[in-house]
């Protein structure tokens, strides 16, 4: 058994209350951190923690928040980026779902460090169900003094607003959230200035996601030396993973980063193995925006050792051979899995989601798109393959924010590692129409860049 | 602050110093030249423009005299400010270079490439866009997005097909006039600018966005199809107008007022007043002053010569250089004063009146009354 911080109370009958909520033990970090510790300590606690955004991108919580502007006299703002809309990932909505009030209380705590008095929890739209529960949620922390003016007689007032999304993806992005969250088109601003500096409403502004702020929570009840301990290397802690596909047991699971990618799809106590028996054929580790890997690398490194759960190790080999933890939108694919497929799926998405602002964006997720489909449909030729692997090459980097990353890289992965299944799509027209390229791959030698 | 800090900056091997502050693309066009990375989204009077279109990719070889590393991805040249010491290579860097011309190709995507008949062509910067950075041929082979033409008021026509969604004309109508009435409705390539719904644009300055527009999306109806901007001479002129500063350019052919515009610079955007305001006009002087009579001729515009505006005609007037090589050595010794001059033996164009020695521009007239 794993080591479980955050989900160790979520099958506690009436845990959504603050009644047992609290009677388990919650709250504690709230009254630990207003009233032994000041903000300075808390960010360092963080800091020590070792702690990594959950969101995607994995940069230091604690360095982030020491970036934050704290010019006299100008509010400070924390936004919590409830707006989980990459495929494949729903840690997040299990948390806010079933454990409404630890969100709340990494929430307070976090405020109190960055001395936000007015604190924004922006939801996905298609949540609708959640906002309730938060709001029910934040109406029984206040009547219990851990919300509102002078909490815990402290002096410190705090608010946490609830803010429901429209349905954009692309306002996960934090500043496209920012811009949401004012009222406007949820398009990402040009950086710099940075959110630290200047974010919502142009005061600074610090944007974690749910499950960075909940993490918060253990930081500060076991200390941040304590929590370091669990884990390994840089990836600390403890972290959600949403598995999905072609598994017996899909769900959200918390691991401390140590077990193996085989261990956690084959053992009983995560995935529970492939569903029907079948064999793996690929994955994709960490939402749907990071590359594809194929079985043989996803498992064993190109180096062949054993490929861990957590952030490095994922990303072993760089883009080449390795990919990313990313969100933790854990996608198993099984031998019937069509990549090509799998592929205008992620690419029609992105080319949805694109905001429109920045020309590469707008224009090269459609193109690839329409590319995708015309291969899938048998309709493709060889140097279709070749015009994709180019057009994702001239979006990457050359975007406003990182969806234009987002919808290279499955594009990208998926050629570079299944270019023979696309191949075959081109020329097979009408094969590939009815039945699958399975498990061929396996043939090839793996390719490892010197 | 009352002295400037004065930052050294190093663009394409070429260093020029700017005040903190200045973004890489203006210290560029300060150098001017072909340093200058090309902008068609940002616009330098308008606040918050900038930083879509990507044209104007740079990369940044060295960070600062402080912090010497270089940054990691290409950076857009027009939303980046200078570091004392910053080392930029726009045409000297191939990452550039080839990014650029993947940039004008997702431009040209969704482009009509209706040159042909669309009214800009000649003053467009995709066009000029697209000679400078572009493939000759396409690889695109989908139907391309097309939407319907909008009125927007009885003034202005919006070709949402040709529109490459910079934004300025929103940023225009944003902050020349008091109400929000146009943004972009939907998202990613279906996005479209408009007027929610379809209302018209009738407020007295909303005719600038005629101006800014890069390409041919907003155009002036009362100009449509009149006339191509390289027949039409452009003279600047000014009136007494109440409600903006009034100095305009006047596109003339004869004695005729085709259109009204605003004074540009080289860089396509609309030129300061001397008191240092930018000199966008309103409507009454863009849509309604079309006699000569109403306007103050100051004289000929400045065309830069390498604009097609600028060719084969009005010899020396309007910034254009003759070229060395006569025709009088290829022609037995005849002079003609311009190309259509040499149809001698056909009469064509009546070749006995030299045009350049007209005082206005050439016209229907001249040659009628002249026959008379």
């Amino acid at each position: 058994m794993g080591v479980k911080l955050l989900l160790e109370k979520a099958n506690v009958p009436g845990i959504r209350s603050f009644e047992v909520y609290r009677r388990e033990g919650g709250y504690r970090s709230v009254e630990k951190a207003l009233k032994e510790m000041n903000p300075e300590s808390i960010v360092e606690e963080v800091k020590k923690s070792g702690l990594r955004g959950r969101g995607g991108a994995g940069f230091p919580t604690g360095m982030k928040w020491s970036f934050i502007a704290k010019p006299e006299g100008v509010p400070r703002h924390l936004v919590c980026n409830a707006d989980e809309s990459e495929p494949g990932t729903f840690k997040d909505r299990y948390l806010m779902e079933f454990l409404p009030h630890l969100l709340l209380e990494g929430l307070i705590v976090s405020s109190f460090a960055l001395g936000s008095s007015d604190t924004y929890i922006y939801i996905r739209g298609e949540y609708a169900w959640i906002p309730d529960i938060l709001e029910e949620a934040i109406e029984e922390a206040k009547a219990a003094g851990f919300l509102g003016k002078n909490i815990l007689g402290t002096g410190f007032d705090c608010n946490i607003h609830v803010q429901r999304g429209a349905g954009a993806y692309i306002c996960g992005e934090e500043t496209a959230l920012i811009e949401s969250l004012e009222g406007k088109r949820g398009n990402p601003r040009i950086k710099p200035p940075f959110p630290a500096i200047q974010g919502l409403w142009m005061r600074p502004t610090v944007v974690n996601n749910v499950e960075t702020l909940a993490a918060i929570v253990p930081i500060i009840n076991m200390g941040g030396d304590e929590y370091a301990k669990i884990g390994v290397g840089r990836s600390t802690g403890t972290k959600l993973i949403s598995a999905c596909g072609n598994i017996n047991k899909p769900g959200v699971y918390e691991i401390d980063m140590t077990i193996s990618v085989e261990e956690f799809i084959y053992s009983d106590e995560y995935c529970g193995g492939m569903k029907g028996g079948k064999q793996l054929k690929a994955c994709i580790p960490g939402g749907s925006s990071v590359p594809i890997l194929p079985a043989n690398l996803l498992l064993k490194t190109a180096k062949g050792e054993t490929r861990y759960m957590n952030y490095e190790s994922l990303s072993d080999g760089g883009f080449a051979t390795g990919s990313m933890l990313g969100s933790g939108g854990f996608i198993v694919l099984d031998e019937d899995q069509c990549i090509v497929k799998n592929t205008l799926t992620l690419a029609r998405f992105y080319r949805h989601e694109s905001c429109g602002q920045c020309s590469p964006c707008r224009e090269g997720t459609g193109w690839m798109e329409k590319i995708l489909y015309k291969i899938e449909h048998g309709k493709g030729s060889i140097s279709d393959i070749d015009l994709l692997w180019d057009i994702q090459r001239k979006i990457e980097g050359n975007t406003i924010c990182p969806l234009g990353d987002a919808a290279a890289w499955p594009v990208a992965a998926a050629i570079r590692h299944f270019r023979d299944e696309f191949e075959w799509h081109v020329n097979n027209p009408e094969l590939s129409q009815t039945s699958n390229f399975g498990l061929q791959h396996y043939a090839d030698p793996i390719h490892v860049p010197a | 602050m009352s002295e400037q800090t004065l930052f050294k900056v190093t663009i394409d091997n070429i260093t020029v110093e700017v005040p903190a502050g200045t973004t890489i693309l203006q210290a560029a066009r300060k150098i001017g030249g072909e340093v200058a990375p090309p902008a068609m989204c940002f616009y330098s009077k308008l606040k918050g423009s900038g930083g879509k279109c990507r044209t104007c990719l740079v990369e940044v070889a060295k960070g600062s005299e402080k912090d010497p590393r270089p940054m990691p991805k290409l950076v857009a040249s027009c939303r980046t400010t200078v570091m004392d010491g910053m080392e930029v290579k726009n045409i000297t860097s191939e990452k550039v270079v080839e990014a650029r011309a993947g940039v004008v190709e997702f431009l040209l995507l969704n482009h009509p490439l209706d040159c042909p008949i669309c009214d800009q062509a000649g003053e467009c910067h995709l066009q000029d866009l697209s000679f400078e950075h572009g493939k000759s041929g396409t690889r695109y082979e989908f139907q391309r997005r097309t939407f319907k033409k909008h009125d927007l008021g009885k003034n202005i026509q919006l070709h949402m097909t040709r529109c490459i969604l910079c934004y300025r004309c929103v940023f225009t109508a944003d902050q020349l006039t008091n109400k929000r009435e146009h943004g972009i409705l939907d998202r990613g390539d279906h996005a479209e600018i408009a007027t929610h719904i379809e209302k018209s644009l009738d407020n007295e300055f909303i005719g600038n966005v005629i101006d800014v527009c890069p390409v041919g999306a907003l155009t002036d109806k009362t100009f449509r199809f009149k006339n191509r901007v390289w027949f039409l001479k452009p003279m600047d002129a000014h009136r007494d107008c109440p409600t903006c500063s009034g100095r305009v350019t006047l596109w003339n052919r004869g004695d005729e007022v085709f259109r009204v515009t605003a004074r540009k610079d080289e860089w396509g955007e609309i030129e300061d007043t001397p008191d240092g305001q930018p000199g966008w006009i309103c409507n009454t002087c863009r849509f309604d002053k079309k006699e000569t009579a109403d306007w103050v001729i100051e004289g000929p515009r400045e065309i830069n010569r390498h604009s097609v505006i600028a060719q084969g005609h009005y010899s020396g007037k309007i910034g254009t250089t003759k070229p060395n090589e006569t025709f009088t050595a290829v022609n037995d010794g005849r002079t003609p004063q311009l190309l259509m001059d040499i149809h001698d033996e056909s009469e064509v164009n009546q070749p006995s009146i030299h045009l350049s020695q007209n005082k206005g521009a050439s016209h229907g007239d001249t040659f009628n009354n002249n026959k008379a």
